[in-house]
């Protein structure tokens, strides 16, 4: 155990030395969540948008007062009938429309209860959600001020509605993928480099020919990353819910178990590679090639899986982290729980044992 | 300080920082000369020979190489010299030919000029049968003699070698510095680092570096002489032991 | 006789070429055994498989007692091993280089510090440099250190003098001549024929095979012919006109003389002056000596 420790210790020791390379692989991540949120997201200011009151009560004004004095919302135009909404939005100008039902405030006062729809183009998805996101927190605002000193809680049920991409497919996406390939980066990409060096230098001869056993070896080398790639895990995340906003709905912990599951199976992948490369040039380039082109394109990070042709949903089977952002997109936008993603989680479990079962028989414990 | 030097430095100094590798060196070499550049690792011979080969400017004093200065026409001088070290030869992954030609190109040799040289060195080493191997195939002993053959292909004035035999097998040691003398023979100007102290005896002039500086330049029977002992061995360890 | 290191036929090959080819040797416990030879003379392979990181195609081995192939986990926690270059992690400091090959065999830096001692004190001073930093000479002595950290019962020393000048060298086989007397044994390869005669016995390699195995002496004594050293006014003529007389057998350059051997055997020295005086060479000296490594493994070479 002592002889494992020093050898963790002197990993630590070779990635605090490496500068740039620290400087890169924490860099990395907030670089690309910052990159890719101001790519996806526009600030909402004077969004302009429709209401369609049947109620016309006195709740219903105090609430679209509230909607529209925020700042991030415009009054287009009133709307008198459902059927002016689908023209409405065929203009292009309105992101959203607000639809109080009849009797509104009655509904609230009697039952507690009442209904407001929300539809929004979601043609933009990510602003779409972002639309309805303010919408309802501010009826949500509004409906806890009401509360107030109330014995029974009003509740306002606000019933939301996508047009045109109701599955809202890529929104908040760049999240999980991001953090796929991120950890798939830093783990698979560094562990085969660090590996690869040691060959490299000759000091690999060396630790053959002493009591270290490759498992410890191979063990050794992943630590440090494995404990790099959970920091960077953490920032992606801190980065998103607090610079994006991007919600986290479901289990925190069990989005840190996911993660690190996902983490040892990059590590794994990074081991195999350095088995079967002989320098560092070599490593570099299969993870690059074989592993992040794939990741990217494939696994539903940019391009929806539904969208691609068949033969390519199959390929994408065999590509660990699209079943990492399923199980992300699962926890971090849906908020379900481990019952909903024990399949993805068998199968990235089952990819891990293969990868490290495959590593430890292909790793050479003498030169060629 | 005559004209005909074809290397000619004055107070040469590299500076890394505070750390002087190569401190006021000054020599002159005439053409046709063989000479030895000796001294302890770190002593600053690479350095002093980067300068030289026109890689790395001076921090400060004089020096010319075939008649070109080190600061300002460093191309000049690129194009006048060879050089060969042991570590960086030919394309292992190359055969025999491709080599020829590719340095043949490289120095601007025309296309028949190259098929020329190519017939003359695969004749003049012998190694008809080696023309289409690639390169990590051959010994290193053939290895080495073609890589020396490459450097002065272009038939520059000065050849620059930076221990072109280290590990070489006995023999062929010695059919190396054949070669050199061959071309010292045709006024060809060798410079030459070594680790062996008996090839130190076949320099016409030989320079021990200690510490940055040069702590003896002559020939070796006078260097022989001036230290009052029999070998180059014994008076390398004179100079350099304190050093070490 | 209880042997360190023996060796039965043992062969390697890669691809097309035998690397080794059927070598034989014993090593006796607390010697100082060299090999020696030109870079392809198989010495690193040889030493790769009696540190068990090469499998060999044919033969036996073992290294202190133990089979280099079913015993090589035995083997891989008691010798010790330098390979040709010097295996340090360049970003980590001497210290820390040290105590991590220290840690690695269970052991700490204080524990051996006496074996160690002789050497550790020209590394003393630069305990905090980082290992990229060091000179050629520290380079060694650093990675030896660390091969020795564990108290081997065998130390492999793969070229551990190949691009280090000649007092570095020196220094080198000092401090192996002290190791030696503490009773370990040491297999060192070189391609330096002069570093011979530090060792107690020798085997000249050469294309996988070896040449010539024992004591420097007696491997010498076996040199037939007479040597004479020669030298002249003009030593570049010299060789090319030696070369050309009809009875020579060799003509080397050694250093400022040439060694030159003839056909005939005895009695050649006034017919060669003759030849060379006709050629116009002058202040001749022409000596007989004893043959030195170096003409032997020439020989051999030829033969």
């Amino acid at each position: 155990m002592k002889r494992f420790i020093n050898f963790v210790w002197k990993e630590l020791l070779h990635i605090l030395r490496d500068y740039r390379t620290l400087l890169i692989l924490f860099g990395m991540p907030v670089a690309q969540v910052l990159l890719f949120g101001f790519a996806i997201t526009n600030e909402i200011r004077d969004a302009k948008i429709a209401i369609l009151d049947f109620a016309k009560d006195n709740t219903t004004r105090e609430i679209s007062n509230k909607i529209l004095s925020s700042g991030y919302f415009m009054l287009y135009e009133n709307l008198q009938t459902p059927s002016d909404i689908e023209p409405a939005f065929r203009k292009g100008k309105i992101k959203e429309v607000i639809i109080f039902e009849p009797d509104f405030g009655a509904n609230l006062e009697r039952d507690g209860k009442a209904n407001v729809q929300l539809v929004a183009d979601a043609s933009d998805p990510n602003f779409a959600n972002m639309v309805i996101g303010y919408t309802t927190s501010i009826i949500a605002d509004y409906q806890s001020e009401l509360s107030k000193g109330k014995t029974l809680p009003a509740s306002i049920n606000p019933e939301i509605k996508m047009l045109y991409n109701p599955n809202l497919k890529s929104v908040f996406m760049f999240v999980p993928g991001l953090m796929s390939v991120i950890l798939l980066l830093v783990s698979a990409m560094m562990t085969s480099i660090s590996i690869t060096k040691e060959k490299e230098l000759g000091t690999m001869e060396v630790l053959l020919v002493s009591p270290l056993n490759p498992f410890q070896i191979i063990v050794g080398k992943v630590i440090p990353y494995l404990l790099l790639s959970l920091v960077n895990t953490a920032t992606v995340l801190v980065m998103s819910k607090f610079v994006f906003r991007v919600p986290i709905v479901g289990s925190l912990p069990l989005l840190i178990a996911e993660s690190t599951l996902f983490l040892i199976t990059a590590l794994s992948l990074g081991i195999l590679i350095s088995t079967i490369s002989n320098n560092q040039q070599t490593a570099m380039m299969i993870s690059l090639g074989a592993l992040m082109l794939p990741t990217i394109i494939l696994s539903g990070y940019i391009f929806p899986v539904e969208n691609m042709p068949l033969i390519l949903q199959w390929i994408s089977n065999i590509i660990p982290a699209r079943w990492y952002i399923r199980i992300v997109k699962g926890i971090m936008l849906k908020g379900v729980s481990f019952n909903y993603i024990w399949m993805e989680t068998l199968i990235l479990f089952g990819m891990t044992v293969f990868f490290i079962a495959v590593s430890i028989k292909k790793f050479k414990i003498r030169l060629e | 300080m005559g004209e005909n030097h074809i290397i000619s430095v004055k107070d040469l100094t590299k500076k890394f920082g505070s750390f002087t590798a190569v401190d006021k060196i000054s020599f002159n070499v005439l053409p046709g000369e063989i000479f030895g550049f000796l001294g302890a690792n770190g002593a600053g011979k690479t350095t002093a020979m980067r300068m030289l080969c026109g890689l790395s400017i001076p921090t400060s004093g004089k020096a010319t190489v075939a008649g070109f200065d080190v600061y300002r026409q460093t191309e000049s001088i690129k194009k006048n010299i060879g050089y060969m070290s042991q570590k960086f030869s030919l394309y292992e992954d190359l055969t025999v030919k491709e080599n020829i030609e590719f340095y043949g190109g490289v120095y601007g040799l025309s296309r028949e000029r190259r098929k020329e040289k190519t017939e003359f060195l695969i004749d003049l080493l012998k190694i008809e049968e080696a023309r289409n191997k690639l390169i990590k195939s051959l010994p290193l002993g053939w290895k080495q003699k073609l890589a020396f053959s490459i450097a002065i292909i272009h038939e520059p004035k000065i050849v620059f070698l930076d221990e072109p035999t280290g590990g070489v097998d006995p023999i062929t040691r010695r059919q190396f510095w054949d070669m050199i003398y061959e071309a010292a023979d045709r006024n060809v100007t060798v410079f030459v680092t070594t680790h062996y102290m008996d090839e130190a005896e076949y320099c016409s002039k030989v320079s021990m570096m200690v510490d940055g500086r040069i702590a003896a330049l002559d020939k070796p029977e006078k260097l022989k002489e001036q230290f009052g002992v029999g070998t180059m061995h014994e008076v390398f360890v004179k100079l350099a032991r304190p050093a070490a | 006789m209880d042997y360190a290191v023996t060796v039965n036929n043992i062969s390697k090959s890669f691809d097309k070429t035998k690397a080794v080819e059927s070598v034989s040797f014993n090593v006796e416990k607390g010697e100082l055994f060299g090999f020696i030879g030109p870079d392809g003379a198989g010495k690193t392979t040889l030493f790769r498989m009696l540190t068990t990181l090469l499998l060999p195609d044919g033969g036996e081995a073992f290294v202190d007692g133990f089979d280099i192939v079913k015993d090589f986990k035995k083997i891989r926690g008691s010798v010790g091993y330098m390979p040709g270059r010097f295996s340090l992690y360049q970003d980590l400091s001497v210290e820390e280089n040290l105590k991590f090959f220290a840690r690695v065999f269970g052991t700490t830096i204080e524990a051996n510090y006496e074996l160690i001692k002789d050497i550790y004190v020209f590394l003393e001073p630069f305990r905090k440099r980082r290992a990229g930093k060091l000179s050629g000479g520290m380079k060694q002595k650093l990675a030896l250190c660390c091969a020795l950290i564990h108290k081997p019962g065998v130390l492999f020393l793969d070229e551990p003098t190949t691009g280090v000048d000649p007092v570095s060298r020196n220094e080198f086989w000092e401090m192996l001549g002290k190791l030696k007397e503490g009773g370990i044994t040491i297999l060192v390869s070189t391609p330096y024929m002069d570093e011979a005669s530090k060792c107690d016995r020798i085997a000249l390699m050469q294309k996988g095979k070896i040449l010539d195995i024992g004591f420097l002496n007696d491997i010498i004594s076996k040199y037939e012919k007479p040597v004479y050293a020669l030298r002249s006014g003009d030593m570049h003529k010299l060789i090319l006109d030696l070369r050309a007389a009809e009875n020579t057998d060799s003509v080397y350059s050694f250093g400022d003389y040439l060694h030159y051997t003839d056909r005939r055997g005895k009695a050649v020295e006034e017919d060669i002056k003759k030849i060379l005086i006709s050629k116009g060479h002058t202040d001749l000296v022409f000596k007989q000596i004893n043959p030195g490594i170096e003409d032997c493994f020439m020989s051999l070479m030829n033969k």
